[in-house]
């Protein structure tokens, strides 16, 4: 964490060739208070992360959990009150926003209203004092990237929400940044458009090969196209992993709340059997879940498991692993899936999401009896 | 009906500011134009006979005073915008939830009368007045130093009146810039002065030009502050105006002057919103 020596300079033009043995971001014990009414109100405690190059790297979290701080750090828009943040293994705590060799792109675009769309993309590139020839190269490669050629006289006033999203993109990227910050950038854009500028970004990632830090509070936008995902709350990463990582074993009640849907149950463990614990409910009714060694009977634990990898069956079933009874309280049909509420007798109710795969009618109707069974393997302990 | 009304509604709706236009505005300007081209004297009345030379003789004999007024105009037209921006600019960026106060203050002088407060600058400025009496006792400036009367004082006055016509119209256009706009500026490496030079201050040209308008045309037809704070020597177009329409009821005289200052007040904002270019002010405006 101490690589904090200068890195020589690296003229931000040669981005291709600038692959370092530094993450391209890394916080060191950053804290950041903001004052209120003369009170210091902790907006980010104490941040460790280290960003890799090339990463897709999404911070994502509810309004108010400090993510939109933390990347306003990166950008030098505000300084951290303790610790330290590298970009590329050099220190930058105390540089200017204009000094940092990194693009945001922010949530309303913020595009110059007085220029147009070359002059906004140009704008980074003329601060840098980049020869005019360069400049009008690398803007044509750009605008072409993000599919903006012949925009190049439109004012922001003259495009559309995609159009602009997209100068603002281009007016980052044309720098080749060793980082691009994206504020919820498909926020204003509506479905169809955001899921296709989703699948755009990715793509325009994969071609300019810079590292991607975006801040969301929408968990579909994050999985679909991080690499990696930190779940921030009340100023803390939850978890930090994978967005399978993150989905499938989520490490906090938080984390499994606000990433989609969960089942959440507590239940005393009955008894470890090779390394699977059983939580015995009722006579037929048994929660089994894979449970680390150091997991003794008798301990309380929190059991997690996904919508979609729960069977609903009319009658009872003789499988091996989870079986809960209960009786159907909501049917509600979504055309790829029928999603169930299941109210059992843990006292929690249970949600089933049914591919209609293969039956034309229901499973089950309102106020039947059902049984719920899923693989051992589907469970989840939750912060053991 | 329901239909007529509705197609009628938006010019009934302008028929009460029509008239009063029609009435105290387009009125008054056909009969000075018929004024100006009139002749005769009080005694005998006037009459139309196409007489141009009114106009000729307005610009020779008050060549001087016209040009002079200009300058005088231009000159606290550029010192209030020197003067405004930093003003609005404060009180836009950093005037915090006091904003309103600060507006208020800047306003407060202006609910006295325009006239007694030129007066009172009279008091502060004359020769033994509360500024000059100290300053000559102390013999930091010679006795036979002056404000009163000089060009300065004019100038020092039109400026101090028309301050608000150029901070509220700046303030507005500052007001309006997105503060992440300004923020994209730094982010995309421009310093603060260099964010100022290339974001801030192209935003809030609308509200400079709007400025312009509000204080150059009233402050170079102006003829209170060289009335009270000025003297023979800083006569304004304005005095000349009033003076030959009360003094001498040479209505004529009068009607020419004003429609020759009106002439070139309007071909120099043509000219100025041309260098200017209408255009991309109205660009930024409508953003």
């Amino acid at each position: 964490m101490t690589t904090s020596a200068p890195h020589h300079a690296v003229p931000a033009s040669s981005a291709a060739g600038r692959r370092t043995d530094h993450p391209a971001i890394e916080f060191v014990g950053v804290c950041k208070d903001y004052l209120t009414h003369g009170e210091a109100v902790p907006a980010v405690k104490s941040l460790d992360l280290a960003i890799a190059q090339g990463e897709f790297f999404s911070l994502l979290g509810p309004s108010g959990c400090g993510k939109t701080t933390t990347m306003r750090m990166i950008a030098g828009f505000e300084a951290p009150t303790a610790g330290k943040v590298f970009l590329d293994g050099q220190d930058v705590t105390g540089v200017a926003a204009n000094k940092r060799d990194v693009n945001m792109v922010f949530q309303s675009y913020a595009l110059f209203p007085h220029l147009n769309v070359l002059q906004n993309v140009s704008f980074g590139l003329e601060r840098k004092k980049v020869g005019k020839a360069e400049i009008a190269r690398r803007v044509g490669e750009i605008l072409e990237i993000v599919s903006l050629t012949g925009m190049e006289k439109r004012y922001q006033k003259e495009m559309s929400g995609g159009q602009q999203q997209r100068v603002a993109l281009a007016r980052a990227l044309v720098n080749h940044p060793r980082a691009l910050l994206l504020d919820e950038p498909l926020g204003a854009l509506d479905l169809k458009l955001r899921q296709q500028m989703q699948i755009e970004l990715k793509r325009i990632q994969r071609e300019v090969g810079i590292t991607f830090v975006y801040v969301t509070h929408d968990q579909g936008e994050a999985l679909t196209m991080s690499d990696r995902i930190a779940v921030m709350n009340a100023g803390l990463i939850e978890q930090l992993g994978t967005p399978r990582e993150i989905y499938e074993r989520p490490a906090t009640r938080f984390v499994a709340g606000f990433i989609g849907t969960s089942n959440i149950v507590a239940a005393p463990v009955s008894r470890v059997e090779g390394g699977l614990a059983v939580l015995d409910l009722g006579p037929e009714e048994r929660i089994v879940v894979p449970v680390p060694a150091s997991v003794p009977a008798g301990r309380e634990i929190e059991v997690s498991v996904r919508p979609e990898k729960i069977d609903l069956h009319r009658t009872a079933p003789q499988a091996a692993g989870s079986v809960l009874a209960g009786t159907v309280t909501e049917v509600v049909y979504h055309g790829t899936s029928t999603n169930y509420t299941v109210s059992t007798s843990t006292g929690s109710d249970f949600v089933v999401f049914d591919q209609n795969a293969h039956d034309a009618e229901d499973v089950a109707s309102r106020g039947e009896r059902v049984f719920l069974t899923w693989a051992p393997q589907h469970s989840y302990p939750i912060g053991v | 009906m329901n239909r007529v009304k509705r197609t009628l509604a938006p010019y009934l709706l302008v028929l009460p500011g029509g008239l009063w236009l029609l009435l105290f505005f387009v009125v008054p300007m056909v009969t000075m134009l018929s004024l100006s081209l009139q002749q005769g004297d009080i005694i005998n009345g006037y009459r139309f006979t196409g007489h141009w030379q009114n106009y000729v003789d307005a610009i020779t004999d008050y060549r001087v005073q016209m040009i002079r007024s200009l300058v005088y105009g231009l000159v606290t037209t550029v010192a209030l915008i020197v003067m405004s921006f930093p003003i609005a600019y404060w009180i836009a960026f950093h005037g915090g939830k006091r904003k309103s106060t600060y507006l208020f203050l800047l306003l407060l002088p202006f609910f006295v009368s325009f006239v007694l407060r030129t007066i009172s600058w009279r008091q502060i400025l004359t020769d033994d007045g509360m500024l000059l009496h100290p300053l000559k006792e102390a013999g930091l400036v010679s006795s036979g130093f002056h404000i009163l009367g000089t060009s300065y004082a004019v100038i020092f006055g039109l400026i101090y009146n028309f301050l608000p016509f150029m901070v509220l119209p700046i303030y507005v256009a500052l007001e309006r810039i997105d503060p992440r706009v300004v923020e994209a500026a730094r982010d995309l490496y421009a310093a603060p002065m260099t964010a100022f030079r290339r974001v801030v201050f192209p935003l809030a040209l609308p509200g400079v030009f709007a400025g312009v308008l509000m204080t150059f045309v009233p402050a170079s037809s102006d003829y209170v502050n060289s009335a009270v704070l000025g003297s023979s020597e800083t006569t304004m177009i304005g005095q000349v105006v009033q003076a030959q329409a009360l003094a001498n009821s040479n209505y004529p005289m009068a009607s020419a002057l004003s429609f020759f200052l009106m002439a070139v007040l309007l071909s120099g904002i043509l000219l100025y919103a041309r260098a200017l270019g209408t255009e991309d002010v109205m660009n930024a405006a409508a953003r």
